[in-house]
């Protein structure tokens, strides 16, 4: 008996166990603010309406119209699993990239210019996005490690100065009665990713692409390379202790742009894997930076900073965002998510203060079971 | 031109407000991302005042409960960042992050829960106040003089003497420079850090009233306040966390930000031909540049960011 509690504690203590146990804890507790904001604005409608967030695509009772949204909420997970690998992958280096929002939006712009207007293939256009946000993502790192600016505040501004930048680009590019960008599919074909099949398993989905396993595959990259490279030990150890990694004999400053030059990849890249679907296009008027990037914020920190959990936090948060449009309009707004959404990133600021009430709990008990066992022994 | 200098000083009180909301928090040593989402939810607490006021009471009755509102609103929403940052040591950036999010989904959510429950039609997420907006103004020849003008000069004035003149003052930005130090000569640091954070609060919800009053005449929710928020932040960090500064700055922000609303009337600006947003984009491109030149030296708080630790050496 004795050794299954030490088992049941030891399994409490560890690190990964604690930080799904946040996460789930965030999400119980977002979920229950938001039933509770449901209930004050309309207690009548406020269960089916959290049960239609939760359930999303499942709302429809037609098996091929399940297959076909749940093909939709993965094409929009993609970038999001981009964002938050950006965020996650600069946060390990001890930065805080809040400009994954403004390095989606110059992917954006330079993989829908290269489409639209150049009219080059795909590949082409995936790698302007990367290109551009690695440009944006250089410039911060510049600042912070030559300039001493803080990546926090330049990302900011660099934030506004993409979006109002890629609006000024892609209005050349606009469709005449709409102020949302022309489809790609209209007028060319090749810029579209290409979906090699994979609609066949979301009942014909046609915005379903390579992009989905890429995705996957980039977050299975970012793990290799911070937990079993050279390289990753390097940028991990930077941002740890800046001063000691210069002392070891590593270029901090190198690191520090080299770090944001990955992150604005990533982030761009997401872009490209939503944009060249063709399944929304760019509105030239938006005044907003999308919440691509902020969600992305979301998803690395719910999935406790860990690349293969970010697939299954981005797939969550995307799957709330995308159930919002399924509450009743009438008594409520889909905004709801959102709301819900940033309570779960609210809350995921105490994951730290959790796991050390949790430890501190386990030492308690530990010294309690020690002491009654002594007893015993006397 | 006369327009031009009525834009300048509005957005100019707006982003003064706003920074020296930023000044404090950071002077006691708190990083205050979620200026952006205090800004709405004070915007929203002022709005529901103006539509819940007859607008028929007196002009300073209306200005001063709809100041009280957005100022109890902010406070109340700051709470949030005090909390988790001095209470629960969180990340201050990933906090604020969140209280961004938030404030734009909340308010959303309250607006049109608010505006349905009145007629099941309206499903919008704008507060309309045509009549209530009046008590602000004084029209003076063309020039419409804005009681809030006032309010941030005040403020400026205030938070001058509040943070050199006084003793509150003083220990407040030693608590942001060195919290241990500060502890060990009996200054109470997460009492300080509470009080510069609600400080912040108070005068972001105003300056978002303000803000979503300056030139319209109804809000709609779903915008946010459009990225004021950080200009805010960008403006205290060119003012060198320092009052004086700050209010030069502000004026410098708000007059770029007023050419972007009315350029057009300038036949000089017109002829260089510029589409419209390029003067949306200036005061962003102008603070990185400057902060590039001035970040090697520069005043911010030491200690800001770091959550305070008794027990930590």
């Amino acid at each position: 008996m004795n050794s299954n509690g030490k088992s049941k504690s030891s399994l409490l203590r560890n690190n990964a166990v604690q930080t799904l146990l946040a996460s789930l804890l965030s999400i119980v507790l977002g979920l229950l603010v938001g039933y509770i904001v449901l209930l004050i604005i309309n207690p009548a409608g406020a269960g089916q309406a959290i049960i239609n967030i939760l359930k999303n695509y499942f709302y429809y009772p037609s098996e091929v119209k399940v297959k076909q949204y749940f093909g939709s909420t993965l094409v929009k997970t993609a970038p999001l699993l981009m964002c938050s690998l950006s965020v996650l992958f600069a946060y390990k280096v001890g930065l805080f990239n809040i400009g994954a929002a403004g390095q989606y939006v110059a992917g954006a712009g330079a993989a829908l210019y290269c489409a639209l207007n150049l009219k080059l293939p795909w590949f082409v256009c995936v790698v302007a996005a990367l290109v551009a946000g690695a440009v944006l993502g250089a410039v911060s790192g510049m600042l912070k490690a030559y300039c001493n600016v803080n990546e926090v505040i330049s990302c900011i501004m660099l934030n506004w100065i993409a979006l109002y930048s890629v609006n000024m680009l892609l209005a050349g590019v606009k469709d005449s009665t709409s102020p949302y960008t022309i489809g790609i599919g209209s007028v060319n074909e090749a810029g579209l990713i290409p979906a090699a099949g994979l609609g066949v398993f979301f009942a014909n989905n046609k915005y379903v692409t390579i992009a989905l396993p890429c995705s996957v595959i980039m977050a299975i990259l970012v793990w290799v390379v911070l937990e079993k490279t050279k390289l990753g030990y390097e940028l991990r150890a930077t941002g740890i202790n800046k001063q000691a990694a210069k002392y070891a004999g590593m270029r901090e400053k190198y690191n520090i742009i080299l770090t944001m030059v990955i992150s604005g990849a990533l982030a761009g890249l997401g872009a490209a894997f939503f944009y060249l679907t063709g399944m929304e296009q760019w509105a030239v008027t938006q005044t907003s930076i999308p919440g691509m990037g902020f969600n992305g914020i979301a998803a690395a920190f719910l999935g406790g900073l860990n690349p293969i959990g970010t697939i299954f936090s981005s797939y969550f948060i995307q799957h709330i965002t995308s159930g919002g449009s399924y509450v009743d309009k009438t008594l409520y707004c889909s905004q709801i998510s959102d709301f819900i959404s940033a309570i779960i990133i609210y809350l995921c600021g105490f994951v730290f203060f959790f796991k050390l009430w949790i430890n501190r709990m386990l030492d308690k008990r530990d010294e309690k079971a020690a002491k009654t066992q002594k007893g015993g022994e006397a | 031109m006369l327009l031009l200098a009525q834009y300048t000083l509005i957005f100019a009180s707006v982003l003064l407000l706003v920074a020296m909301g930023g000044c404090f928090s950071e002077h006691s040593g708190v990083i205050n991302i979620g200026l952006e989402g205090i800004m709405v939810m004070g915007a929203l607490g002022g709005a529901l005042m103006m539509k819940f006021l007859d607008p028929s009471v007196p002009a300073i009755v209306m200005i001063l409960m709809v100041i009280l509102a957005a100022v109890i609103m902010g406070m109340l929403y700051s709470l949030l960042l005090a909390v988790a940052a001095i209470q629960f040591k969180a990340d201050q950036t990933l906090v604020g992050t969140a209280m961004n999010m938030l404030g734009t989904a909340a308010a959303t959510v309250a607006v049109r829960a608010i505006n349905s429950a009145e007629s099941p039609d309206n499903v919008s997420s704008a507060i309309q106040y045509i009549e209530e907006k009046k008590a602000f103004l004084i029209n003076i020849n063309g020039f419409e003089f804005n009681w809030f003008m006032v309010v941030a000069v005040l403020v400026l004035v205030a938070s001058y003497v509040t943070l050199y003149k006084t003793r509150f003052g003083l220990r407040l930005m030693a608590c942001g420079e060195h919290p241990q130090a500060a502890d060990s000569v009996g200054i109470n640091v997460y009492k300080m850090r509470y009080a510069g954070v609600l400080i912040s609060g108070a005068l972001g919800g105003l300056g978002g009233i303000v803000y979503i009053t300056a030139g319209v005449s109804e809000w709609k929710f779903e915008n946010g306040v459009a990225g004021f928020g950080f200009l805010a932040l960008a403006v205290m960090i060119f003012g060198q966390w320092k009052p004086v500064n700050i209010a030069l700055a502000s004026l410098l922000f708000g007059l770029f930000r007023a050419l972007s609303n009315v350029y057009t009337g300038f036949p000089l600006l017109l002829s260089l031909k510029l589409p419209g947003t390029v003067y949306n984009m200036l005061p962003y491109i102008i603070s990185l540049i400057v902060l590039a030149f001035t970040s090697k030296r520069s005043r911010a708080p030491k200690a800001e960011g770091i959550p305070y630790d008794k027990g930590q050496r």
